[in-house]
């Protein structure tokens, strides 16, 4: 066992690319150990490349670290013991039922008594009633929640989630994210991948990549501040016309409409003002300045390191 | 009906789907590989592999007695290019051992005494037996002997006259005397059967995971390649060992084909051939991408199979270079097998060339599949 015994993930200077482009580039991250980190991102951004690595899924081009202290270069083996990893599309068998595909994990694993686990499961998963139905048959949300079943079942130190929630209903979302804290006390770790903001502050750390770099990571407290991004939030009529004319400014870094009301932000606090002086004195809207929330943290620094790339 | 042709862009939607079609076909290397091999193969295969009245079959003779007039016999035996004689023999045990053990097709005894009695006019007998279990392979052979008779001695001076024969010889076909043809087709599919089924159970196997991404979950829990390669092999020799009792026993049954050997030991050996054939199926599963894919590989194997293992054509009648294709193939160990064992009722002893060959195939196939197969999704 190498590193702090209470840091999970700990890996440095990770690239990986195929067919010559690069997927995800140079990145290092910690994990403390029974925290939840959240992995946000946009489509493409190598979340899914990153946690592969992480599980000995994939070999990193570079770099290197440790997954609950075992070399993921190296112990692959001994990762995959302790370590549940739902995949992004459900990966169980379609054709297996509840029962049998919980009993097959167990099974795998080596546990001593995987009917009596599975049933455990199916207890703790509310998957009553439903054992016998073949996983195909399943719903989205039923199938979700068997996935996660199915990963936690060999009491796995740390799990790796791949956009659990996508296409799960808000109630569904919601006891998925009761169940996930649930297993964080027990002193689980969890890295979860996201498109959800409000997903996203239920993290206790959250890291943003775009482009295969992390681009931030901290509480969502010290991302927001990390920002240094000024925002106001516009509201009255004809929006979409501000929209257009404050799009490109100088000191204007972002405009996005948000329900009824725009937000405007800018790094930069004076040029900003200055930016929106003009239309600070039409009676026609109303400004305030407010904290950026995190999507608009978020989608300033994908525009940002955009930039950079092209 | 026609009236959909004169519908305005019929044709440009047609040509939509037919260009997308083409270019589709030209990523698919296996399949654009397919539309070249399976005619070429066929081709050659039918053109110049198979032959229906075989020639320089393999021959064994056993002489009791040196002497002029035999030679001259065999010589004459060997002219009508249908017998071709490779083993010498020294004693009778041979003479049924060597034709037991498959390695030749005819074996040729010239009795001692054989000039002596033929001098003094008394028509000595010549016998000729055949292993018949391939009534194909053999009959074309025994007929052309009959001429040999009349003609073999004709140059041969201080000989009797010659207007009568002055020898006959007794051909004895053994194994299938009355040459049914069933009682050499049904072991032969016995073979043939399995090859097919046990090829495509596990050709899909491993592509159908990855297809269906289930095997992502699976490389992420500890479980090792020859682990996933012998827990999905084992079910399917079950399957097919039912399958084989099945295919014996209405062979049995229905054609009354008879089983001389060890039956313990035809299961025991055909257990051998199942596992060969589930893991060549299971190796092409790790190197194909996909399941159509799977598939085109085992019909690219099972053709060779069906046409030069000795199934359809007799295998002695082939050109050398199709005999070696044939030897790395496992259906033409096993028809040695099966048909030795059900016809000829031979024992291990006279197998083991065979058993040694399937077992090879086995390791081989085995030793790429756990290669081939990617433990990781790079």
């Amino acid at each position: 066992m190498t590193g702090a015994p209470d840091i999970a993930i700990d890996v440095k200077g990770l690239t990986k690319s195929f067919d010559g482009r690069v997927v995800v580039r140079d990145l290092s991250m910690q994990v403390k150990r029974g925290s939840i980190y959240g992995f946000l991102g946009p489509n493409g951004s190598g979340k899914t490349t990153t946690i592969r690595m992480l599980c000995g899924l994939l070999t990193p081009d570079s770099g290197e670290g440790t997954c609950l202290g075992y070399n993921i270069r190296t112990e692959a083996d001994q990762i995959k013991r302790h370590v549940g990893y739902m995949t992004q599309r459900f990966s169980l068998y379609q054709d297996l039922s509840v029962r049998e595909n919980l009993e097959f994990v167990a099974r795998i694993y080596g546990l001593n008594a995987p009917v009596k686990s599975a049933r455990e499961i199916i207890d703790r998963l509310g998957l009553h009633g439903r054992e016998e139905q073949l996983a195909a048959q399943l719903s989205g949300g039923w199938k979700q929640r068997l996935a996660l079943g199915a990963c936690t079942l060999p009491s796995p130190q740390l799990l790796l989630l791949d956009e659990p929630t996508a296409g799960v209903d808000p109630k569904a979302r919601r006891e998925f994210w009761n169940e996930i804290h649930a297993l964080a006390n027990d002193g689980l770790t969890v890295l979860v991948s996201t498109h959800y903001m409000d997903e996203a502050e239920r993290c206790h750390e959250i890291a943003y990549i775009a482009y295969g770099e992390l681009l931030t990571h901290g509480t969502v407290e010290e991302v927001i501040e990390q920002s240094k991004l000024i925002t106001y939030k516009v509201s009255g009529d004809d929006l979409q016309k501000l929209l257009h004319q404050l799009d490109g400014k100088p000191g204007v870094d972002m405009v996005a409409p948000f329900g009824t009301s725009l937000h405007v932000s800018g790094r930069d606090e004076k040029k900003l003002e200055a930016a929106i002086k003009p239309y600070r004195a039409d009676k026609k809207f109303v400004w305030t300045r407010s904290e950026p929330s995190l999507e608009d943290v978020f989608i300033e620094l994908m525009n940002r390191s955009k930039d950079n790339f092209q | 009906m026609l009236s959909v042709l004169r519908q305005p862009g019929f044709w440009r939607r047609v040509r939509a789907m037919l260009t997308k079609e083409f270019i589709q076909l030209r990523r698919d290397r296996v399949s654009f590989a397919m539309i070249v091999m399976i005619p070429v193969m066929q081709l050659v295969l039918f053109g110049y592999a198979i032959n229906t009245t075989p020639r320089n079959l393999p021959t064994a003779v056993l002489l009791q007695e040196t002497s002029d007039v035999g030679r001259t016999i065999l010589a004459a035996i060997e002219r009508t290019g249908y017998f071709k004689i490779t083993h010498r023999l020294s004693s009778a045990e041979e003479f049924d051992q060597v034709l037991a053990s498959g390695r030749v097709l005819f074996a040729i005894e010239i009795p001692a005494g054989f000039e002596r009695a033929l001098r003094r006019g008394d028509m000595p007998a010549l016998l000729v037996a055949a292993d018949a279990t391939d009534p194909v392979a053999s009959g074309t052979a025994l007929g052309s002997l009959n001429r040999i008779v009349q003609l073999a001695l004709i140059n041969e001076r201080m000989l009797p006259d010659q207007t009568q024969p002055l020898f006959e010889i007794r051909s004895h076909a053994r194994y299938n005397p009355a040459a049914v043809s069933s009682l050499n087709i049904v072991p032969g599919l016995v073979g043939t059967i399995l090859t097919m089924t046990m090829l495509i159970f596990t050709a899909l196997s491993v592509t159908r995971e990855v297809e269906r991404v289930t095997m992502e979950s699976l490389l992420s829990m500890p479980i090792s390649p020859l682990e996933i390669m012998v827990g999905k092999i084992i079910p399917y020799i079950m399957v097919g060992f039912t399958q084989a009792a099945l295919i014996i026993g209405f062979g049995v049954l229905l054609f009354g084909v008879p089983i001389l050997g060890n039956l313990l030991l035809l299961a025991l050996l055909s257990t051998l051939f199942i596992a060969t054939n589930l893991s060549i199926g299971y190796s092409f599963s790790t190197v194909a991408q996909n399941q159509l894919q799977a598939i085109q590989m085992t019909f690219m194997f099972f053709l060779p199979n069906i046409l030069l293992s000795g199934f359809m054509f007799p295998f002695a009648g082939m050109p050398g270079w199709a005999q070696w294709i044939g030897e790395a193939l496992p259906l033409t160990h096993y028809l040695r097998i099966v048909r030795s064992i059900m016809l000829k009722g031979s024992g291990f002893a006279e197998l083991q060339y065979e058993v040694l060959a399937l077992f090879v195939l086995m390791l081989v196939a085995m030793t790429i599949a756990v290669t081939r197969f990617r433990r990781t999704l790079d």
